[in-house]
């Protein structure tokens, strides 16, 4: 019954979680300013509540969620708004992205909390609860909550509720520190979790290099039927379909969700929000972030988003030694920053001051020697090097035929590549060109249809206008006949004098509605 | 302050082509060593001339093409592929042999196709059958193994002086013979059986007398160089069981006609053409159920061409036509994708 299931490939990396697991998790020193980005999940960027000068209490509502896969950003602390706008976030990319700049009170004064009582609850105004509470999943992603708490249409009855305790970067103590210091409040989230979605077992996998958190959560869970599993420590057996398949033997079928074989997952971490959420009326305004590496003291801290990652660093005593790279989640799937003044969002788990020590310089690629290295460790079972082939000669027909949407970006095929080829950059790299040539298709495809309606428009205004004319035609008779009686004359001659010259007059008639419409279309366009 | 940008995974394998390439090396070794014991000095004067003779054209090459040549010379490929074609000629073969094969093999079959990585055929290979084709006479004349009937050891002096002089001497001397699989071929042409072909003192406990040992020698190494990932287990495994298994169908239909399967697979450069030569993974199958399938190619027609074709062995040939279909095996065995349906 407790059998796993092993997944095909992956690695045995490096741990160094020893680093931060030492200490317990501190709460973080409350800065003077913090810059909150509106967007910290996956979806649609919240809508701002606040402007310049305003007033807001810690909790507060600041931006909105915006639409159905989206979700909600609250105030820190409390404090006045001094600006709404553009900063630089923690983004692969280094580009800035709309924030909320709050200077501190240092009062900290809450909104007005209202815990509910979720089994009373109507499920949709849980999940509604769950989404303007900005409840996302904490792994890294961020993936609104409240849109995986939906069930309706994917599945009939979900089997297996899995709790992602994994946590298979090194590196990274986040979970596990969460684990062992609030094993029962995370308990308390997955009774919120189990309420909504009725699984029919609630299954725990935690990476077996953790035995404090698994003790911890195999004493939280006594008497409530959830079960813990250890997992071997091997990555990535924190990726969701490999701690599926692990737990359950069952895979995600190809472009399809985990929900369509029964199974939904969220982190430990996760669930704990949605206790503070649901059970204390505490939306999502901190996390636990791991500051590990070249720095003091490596430790986690129960952080505030929007803390910018200086001071964390500089909470944990400095840096230590000469940091070379600093790294937004773990070593095998974090992005590097181009430097500390950014904030921490939902999605940062780890923040890793690493020197060349710990993770070697990038070495100059060789060709590839099509070893098959990256193959038998790619837990999707991939053919990496076929994929490179093609994403490298922009084949990215072929590219998808070898399944590139399958990859999950876990690093192992790169890692282990004797030719040091950056082989995730490269599927990176297919998939947006593939999506900017999809984004393109569809942006012709609606001009397309738009100027057909356009065109259909205007030929339908055209007739009711001949309708109404004809309709208007006969109370004024008199008049008009005679009016169009002495028109018409001189054009009937005109054409009588044309006709034998300009035989194809009649065909050209229908022409002119759409030479107009084409004319406005473009002003339009 | 500012950091140093760089893509995602930050850890790397201590791993390297270079490295790769090393361990085949060294896997090399204790085969060498064997079949410089049987075969005399020439075998080291082989590779070490065509050790220097790779390097220089690879070094030529590379500045020709505006290659970093420190990156580039620093993976061993060269070396490779100019120990595997000299551990294949024979121990005494004229130098000009030497120099004109491994130049072949790396300046065309390897660098006209783009390099490293590029090579649609195994260089060694394409290097060892040009030289097979155009100079049939020097390319079977082998010495008898030490130890083996009068034969005795020629000394280093001696060893250059017939590389570098002229293998006139060579023959006169009586030092070279027929190699075993050369004797079952022709005897069996004359109608003996094979027990009455193994009564010859060429052959020694299972196949070849000398040979097999050399072949052991690279059995330890090609272990070896399985046990360190360095080479995939399917290809040699594929190889040898596609050989054993084609070999002991024809021995069970007529024993006295055909050799059985253990001599098949100790003989020649089969146990080293199956862990270092079919393993050569530019050229080879890159599925798992395609390098079996590879390997098991390699070793029928190894046997189809040993046994009904015109040449004593067919290491070369097999790799080479294999080489062919890889692309194709690897099209239609691709693995099941996580997450896919059915086969």
């Amino acid at each position: 019954m407790n059998s796993l299931f092993p997944f095909h490939g992956g690695l045995k990396t490096v741990r160094h979680k020893a680093e931060s697991n030492q200490r317990p998790i501190a709460s973080g020193i409350l800065p003077k300013r913090l810059v909150v980005p509106l967007h910290q999940h996956i979806g649609a960027i919240a809508k701002p509540l606040v402007q310049p000068g305003d007033r807001v209490l810690k909790g507060q509502r600041i931006g909105q969620a915006d639409g159905y896969i989206s979700a909600a950003v609250h105030a820190p602390t409390s404090g006045v708004v001094t600006a709404v706008d553009q900063q630089a976030v923690p983004h692969p990319s280094g580009l800035t992205d709309l924030c909320v700049s709050i200077e501190a009170d240092g009062e900290n004064r809450w909104i007005e909390r209202e815990p509910v009582d979720y089994r009373r609850l109507h499920p949709s105004d849980l999940r509604n609860l769950a989404r303007s509470a900005g409840v996302v999943g904490l792994g890294g992603a961020g993936f609104p909550s409240a849109v995986k708490l939906n069930l309706s249409g994917h599945c009939e009855r979900l089997e297996q509720l899995i709790l992602n305790g994994a946590e298979c970067e090194p590196w990274m103590t986040c979970d596990d520190m969460i684990m062992r210091e609030r094993a029962d409040e995370i308990v308390a989230g997955i009774h919120i979790l189990a309420h909504l979605l009725e699984p029919r077992d609630v299954l725990i996998g935690i990476e077996d290099d953790k035995p404090e958190a698994i003790a911890a959560m195999t004493v939280a869970c006594a008497g409530t039927g959830y079960q813990v599993r250890p997992v071997p420590t091997h990555y990535p057996s924190g990726g969701v379909k490999q701690l599926t398949k692990l737990l359950t033997n069952k895979e995600a079928p190809l472009n399809g969700r985990s929900t369509d074989i029964g199974v939904q997952c969220f982190n430990v971490a996760t669930a704990y929000t949605l206790h503070r959420a649901i059970n204390f009326g505490e939306p999502v305004i901190s996390r636990i972030v791991t500051v590990t590496g070249r720095v003091a003291q490596p430790q986690n801290i129960d952080a505030l988003l929007g803390t910018a990652f200086a001071d964390l660093v500089a909470q944990c005593g400095g840096y230590r030694d000469r940091v070379e790279r600093l790294i937004m989640g773990g070593p095998m799937m974090g992005f590097a920053l181009h430097g500390d003044e950014v904030p921490v969002t939902k999605a940062t788990n780890c923040i890793l001051a690493a020197s060349a020590e710990e993770l070697a310089p990038e070495q100059p690629a060789m060709p590839c020697i099509r070893c098959g290295a990256c193959a038998e460790v790619c837990p999707a079972d991939l053919l990496p090097q076929q994929l490179y082939w093609h994403a490298r000669a922009r084949e990215f027909d072929k590219a998808q035929d070898y399944h590139l949407f399958s990859c999950i970006e876990c690093g192992c095929c790169s890692t282990v590549c004797p030719s040091h080829i950056p082989l995730v950059q490269f599927y990176r790299y297919a998939k947006n060109e593939i999506w900017a040539q999809e984004k393109e298709k569809q942006k012709a495809e609606l001009a397309r249809q738009r100027y057909q309606a356009r065109l259909e428009r205007l030929e339908r205004e055209q007739k009711e206008r001949e309708a109404k004319l004809r309709q208007k035609a006969p109370p004024r008779p008199a008049p008009v006949a005679e009016a169009s009686e002495a028109d018409q004359l001189p054009i009937e001659a005109a054409v009588a004098r044309a006709r034998p010259d300009r035989a194809t007059a009649p065909a050209d008639a229908p022409k002119p509605p759409v030479v107009v419409a084409a004319d406005s279309a473009g002003q339009d366009g | 302050m500012r950091f140093r940008i760089a893509t995602s995974p930050h850890i790397l394998r201590d791993t390297s082509v270079g490295q790769v390439m090393c361990r085949v090396l060294y896997a090399m070794t204790p085969g060498v060593v064997a079949l410089a014991w049987f075969f005399g000095w020439g075998v080291l004067v082989n590779l070490a001339l065509a050790t220097v003779v790779a390097l220089t054209a690879e070094t030529l090459v590379l500045v020709a093409r505006g290659k970093p040549l420190a990156l580039h010379l620093s993976d061993f490929s060269a070396v490779v592929t100019a120990w595997l074609l000299a551990a294949a000629l024979p121990s005494l073969a004229p130098w000009w042999l030497t120099v004109l094969g491994v130049a072949f093999a790396i300046v065309v079959a390897k660098h006209l196709y783009g390099g490293l990585g590029y090579n649609p055929f195994n260089p060694a290979m394409v290097g060892y059958v040009v030289l097979l084709i155009s100079f049939p006479r020097e390319m079977s004349t082998w010495l008898i193994p030490h130890g083996i009937g009068q034969a005795h050891a020629l000394s280093l002096p001696d060893t250059l002086e017939i590389i570098f002089g002229g293998a006139g001497r060579l023959v006169a001397d009586g030092l070279t013979g027929a190699t075993p699989l050369d004797l079952l071929r022709t005897q069996l042409g004359l109608g003996l059986t094979v027990t009455e072909i193994r009564n010859s003192p060429v052959f020694g406990i299972v196949s070849g007398g000398g040979w097999e040992w050399a072949a052991l020698g690279f059995l330890a190494g090609g272990l070896w160089l399985v046990y360190t990932r360095a080479a995939d287990w399917r290809i040699p495994a594929g190889m040898l069981g596609g050989l054993a298994t084609i070999a002991t169908v024809f021995y069970l239909v007529d024993p006295q006609h055909y050799a059985p399967p253990w001599f098949h697979v100790w003989s020649g450069a089969a146990i080293f053409g199956a862990f270092f030569i079919a393993t050569d993974p530019v050229t080879a199958s890159t599925t798992p159920r395609g390098r079996l399938i590879y390997g098991a190619g390699i070793g029928v027609l190894i046997y189809v061409i040993r046994t009904f074709g015109g040449y004593p062995d067919g290491v070369a040939f097999s790799v080479l036509l294999m080489n062919i279909v890889a692309p194709t095996i690897d099209l239609y065995t691709q693995p099941r994708v996580f997450g896919a349906r059915g086969g």
